[in-house]
């Protein structure tokens, strides 16, 4: 498992609003790339364009390519459910489903899919509990509600949810913005754990997580506001926070703006 | 969405300002300067304020206490009588021959199915425009059928009988039948029930919609599978307020239901009574005393009805607010 | 793609080829299940539009036939009969209005002292309590304030009236009416509407008073105004756009309303003398179809003078419920 990205000249866009320009880059498969820089630039809306979720938004659409190894996601033919249950989200806050319980919220994605045999749901419930380090801690409360568990907890659950629909991709944005630092830790070594099934694409604010999960980072960055974000440099983790090639990558690094 | 999309908050000084222009009652007067004439005043002002809107909360309590006074003290006893759920008004000739109270089962029965097939037949209505309004809707034509469940909405009940009339009776010469009451009523139930499903359905956070798609869910199921069961419960209070209302209604049934003293339980044959046309019909000879009982028993029934759905609407509502 | 969700024909067939892309929300796709249920409920929506279009369409098209054989002017004559079809709407207007404007007049200053009470005034143990007391209001049914009204207030009410005639009787607007005697006046009817049409200006009231911005308040307080003057100079010119909709909104109802006042107000022999006076008996457009119209039930012809009667109380409310609307979305549009 595990896909390969190729972006080519990708444009963002909402309604006339260009919000990114230019994009193209490669993810690696079972690689874990981190975007930076500085609110605004576009690297959660370039995220969401990657499974198609940007149309969810009114007006939102691409010009450009996005390739997941031969198949181009907006190719006329392709339908964005089906790209979104090949490349799988994580959320800025923890979104469990209210209504369910844990064991519901982890097959969602499997039963509203029209999955029912309990065998292979309840086999499910447990891989991709234990694939998101969080059986050992609900095994015996299965069935209490999801919005129970804490805050770490819960987005470890969402990553369950996400990765029982066997996604080839990943995409996390900012999933540790809203946890505290034990939790995040957690959900780090979680990450690099995943990074052998999956190839995961994680946008983040902390540089230092970037630095600590990530094989290669891109920088983003825009010119103005109103203005759209551009990819200024995508490289190997270590080069980029050691080694920058732009001056703007290296400003945003050592803490100079953003 | 993230924070960045946030708009900003109001301009705070802009506001501010604007809120106090051409205002002269501003408090002036600097620290040096206390005006203790002018200080007392306002406090006298404030005082008669405060007494005048607790006493504008009391004064809007008295007609409610009477009214409930009035309708338990002359209403309660025949309601508490055996025969009043089990019989229906057969036999009740010339009200100055009849002495016995008999029941209202015949206006129960009825006021309960016109209520039950109004709501049959206008909630999936309402929850689908809701749906379709707050999950579809940004085109010119959401906003039309917007705009028209607000006028629908204040259509008194009584033009909307005379519309079911002009249909039903003028156009296609059809004899009135019970159910064509419950349709005029739909008209006076859609507008509440969408309104409220719309306000449940916005209160759902987008971040479960995302979730749903993320994992791959079509919308149509992401809506029915996944922000309809968080917010089913609010969907239900508004059902229930919005069934309560119609039951309570008479205007239309005047005009399409014939009062009937007999049970009928077929609401696509013959006529059915329902408690407000009972209470209309009886009302006529107020002043004999089996009457008056039947009328108030009849309004005291009505009232702990639609109460009492009210309230069991507001109780699901007060305790499963939306999940988030 | 991904194999591993065995999912059901409706997921799995994508609209025929060749479709326009959808353009922005791609939440919904081609799919079978998404065409179908979104068709549904902009069908529901179109159900919505349709029936407040025909209720238009045909009080119009049955009314003409009855307008057409009126012997007498439909917008000045003040006489009501249909057989012979001899009707005008003076009268049905006058009642119509004046007591829905003495109950706006009644119920705005109310519900406004009672919005601030729920809002800012009633301690926090009590606040829910009241609102939930207030909204008990709306939910009597029409026909138990009528009831009551009529039986039990009303006759009350006839030793308040006739101080106010002694009073005040030589104002045309107080005067007495031959013939009229009793509670059951149309200046009764406005009062009791005016108790009907509370808790709804009160309920929206209260809403718009609670979204003054925190900042606003607190800056007068800050500067030292009293509680008084703090509602006075920010959450009152706030809240005035959305209290006058909520009055056309309670104005509307109170037009509209029909068994309260039917039961209540006294109604007027044929050929009684107009007067101005508030304390006359007379009939509302809606207290007078429900009266009549059902004796006529079988006569279509002689229903079209009522329908004709109900087409104009329908364009009343509607431009009174748009001006409602419009004022909400201008305040919307405002303050976004």
């Amino acid at each position: 498992m595990g896909k390969r990205i190729d972006v080519k000249d990708l444009n963002v866009f909402y309604g006339d609003f260009m919000a990114v320009e230019g994009v193209s880059m490669t993810v690696e498969p079972r690689s874990v790339t981190a975007f930076i820089g500085p609110s605004g630039c576009g690297k959660s809306t370039f995220l969401r364009t990657l499974n198609r979720m940007h149309e969810v938004t009114p007006g939102g659409r691409v010009e450009g390519k996005v390739m997941l190894d031969d198949e181009d996601l907006y190719a006329e033919s392709v339908d964005p459910v089906a790209v979104r249950r090949t490349v799988g989200m994580v959320f800025q806050r923890p979104n469990p489903f209210p209504t369910m319980s844990i064991r519901d919220n982890v097959i969602a994605g499997l039963k509203l899919n029209g999955v029912r045999n309990k065998k292979v749901l309840d086999q499910k419930v447990e891989e991709s509990l234990v694939g998101a380090n969080l059986w050992n801690e609900v095994k015996d409360r299965l069935n209490k509600p999801g919005a129970g568990l804490s805050g770490g907890q819960q987005q470890r659950l969402c990553i369950a949810r996400a990765i029982a629909v066997e996604p080839q991709v990943l995409l996390m944005d900012e999933p540790c913005s809203a946890l505290d630092p034990i939790s995040t830790l957690a959900i780090e070594d979680l990450v690099t754990k995943l990074k052998e099934q999956f190839t995961i694409v994680i946008v983040t604010h902390n540089m230092q997580q970037a630095a600590r999960v990530s094989d290669k980072t891109a920088f983003f960055n825009l010119e103005a506001t109103g203005k759209p974000g551009n990819l200024i440099e995508m490289d190997d983790t270590q080069q980029i926070f050691n080694n920058p090639s732009k001056k703007a990558t290296e400003d945003y690094i050592s803490g100079r703006f953003g | 969405m993230t924070a960045e999309a946030a708009p900003p908050g109001p301009g705070i000084p802009a506001k501010y300002s604007d809120a106090h222009s051409g205002d002269d009652t501003s408090p002036g007067g600097g620290l040096g300067g206390i005006d203790h004439g002018k200080s007392r005043a306002r406090a006298l002002k404030n005082s008669i304020a405060t007494v005048l809107i607790w006493g504008a909360f009391f004064i809007a309590l008295i007609p409610l206490v009477w009214i409930l006074w009035t309708v338990l003290s002359k209403g309660l006893q025949p309601v508490l009588h055996v025969n009043w759920w089990e019989k229906d008004q057969s036999g009740a000739g010339a009200p100055a021959f009849d002495h016995n109270l008999r029941g209202a089962r015949h206006a129960i029965v009825g006021t309960l199915l016109m209520g039950l097939a109004t709501a049959v037949i206008a909630v999936p209505i309402a929850v689908l425009t809701a749906i379709y309004l707050v999950e579809y809707g940004s085109s010119p034509f959401a906003r039309i059928v917007s705009f028209m469940v607000d006028i629908m909405s204040g259509i008194p009940s009584i033009v909307a009988a005379l519309f079911v009339y002009a249909v039903w009776v003028t156009t296609f010469h059809w004899t009135l039948l019970p159910i064509a009451s419950s349709l005029a009523l739909t008209m006076l139930m859609i507008p509440v029930v969408t309104r409220s499903t719309e306000e449940m359905l916005k209160l759902v956070p987008n971040e479960l919609r995302e979730a749903s798609y993320a994992l791959g869910v079509p919308k149509w199921k992401t809506i029915l599978r996944i922000v309809l069961p968080s917010c089913l419960s609010g969907v239900i209070t508004g059902g229930l307020l919005g069934l309560a209302r119609v039951m309570g209604e008479t205007a239309p049934l005047l005009l399409l239901a014939s009062y009937t003293q007999y049970l009928n339980q077929n609401l696509f044959h013959g006529s059915m009574a329902a408690l407000p046309t009972m209470i209309n019909d009886q009302a006529l000879n107020i002043n004999v005393h089996i009457a008056e009982q039947r009328v108030w028993g009849a309004a005291c029934t009505l009232i702990l009805l639609v109460l009492g759905i009210n309230l069991l609407g507001r109780l699901i509502g007060h305790f499963t607010k939306v999940k988030r | 793609m991904s194999s591993v969700t065995g999912a059901s024909f409706t997921d799995e067939t994508p609209g025929p080829e060749g479709e326009p892309p959808l353009r922005g929300d791609r939440a919904s796709t081609g799919r079978l299940g998404d065409r179908l249920f979104g068709g549904m409920t902009r069908l529901a929506g179109g159900v919505v539009l349709a029936i407040v279009v025909l209720v238009g369409v045909f009080l119009v098209v049955r009314a003409i036939p009855a307008l057409r054989a009126n012997h007498a002017d439909f917008f000045t004559s003040t006489e009501w009969s249909t057989s012979p079809l001899k009707f005008g709407i003076v009268q049905l207007l006058w009642t119509t209005v004046a007591t829905s404007v003495i109950a706006l007049v009644i119920a705005v200053p109310f519900s406004i002292a009672i919005a601030l009470f729920l809002g800012f005034y009633a301690p926090r143990w009590l606040a829910q309590p009241a609102a939930a007391i207030i909204d008990l209001l709306a939910a009597v049914p029409s026909i138990v304030y009528g009831l009551w009204g009529a039986y039990i207030v009303a006759p009350q009410f006839a030793h308040v009236q006739s101080w106010i005639q002694d009073a005040f009787g030589w104002i045309p607007l107080f005067g007495r009416v031959p013939g009229i005697s009793g509670g059951t006046t149309i200046f009764f009817v406005g009062v009791v509407l005016a108790i009907m049409i509370l808790p709804i200006i009160t309920a929206l009231s209260r809403e718009v008073f609670a979204q003054t911005p925190m900042t606003q308040r607190e800056g007068a307080i800050a500067l030292g105004a009293t509680k008084w003057e703090m509602l006075r100079t920010t959450v009152l010119p706030f809240g005035r756009p959305g209290v006058i909709s909520a009055s056309m909104l309670g104005l509307g109802r109170a037009l509209g309303e029909t068994i309260a006042v039917m039961l209540i107000l006294s109604t007027l022999p044929q050929g009684a003398n107009w007067s101005w006076s508030l304390f006359n008996g007379g009939s509302t457009f809606a207290s007078n179809i429900a009266a009549n119209a059902p004796e006529s039930i079988s006569d279509t012809r002689q229903m079209g003078a009522y329908i004709a009667a109900g087409l104009v109380l329908f364009i009343l409310t509607f431009v009174v419920n748009a001006i409602a609307r419009i004022i909400i979305e201008r305040r919307k549009a405002f303050s976004e």
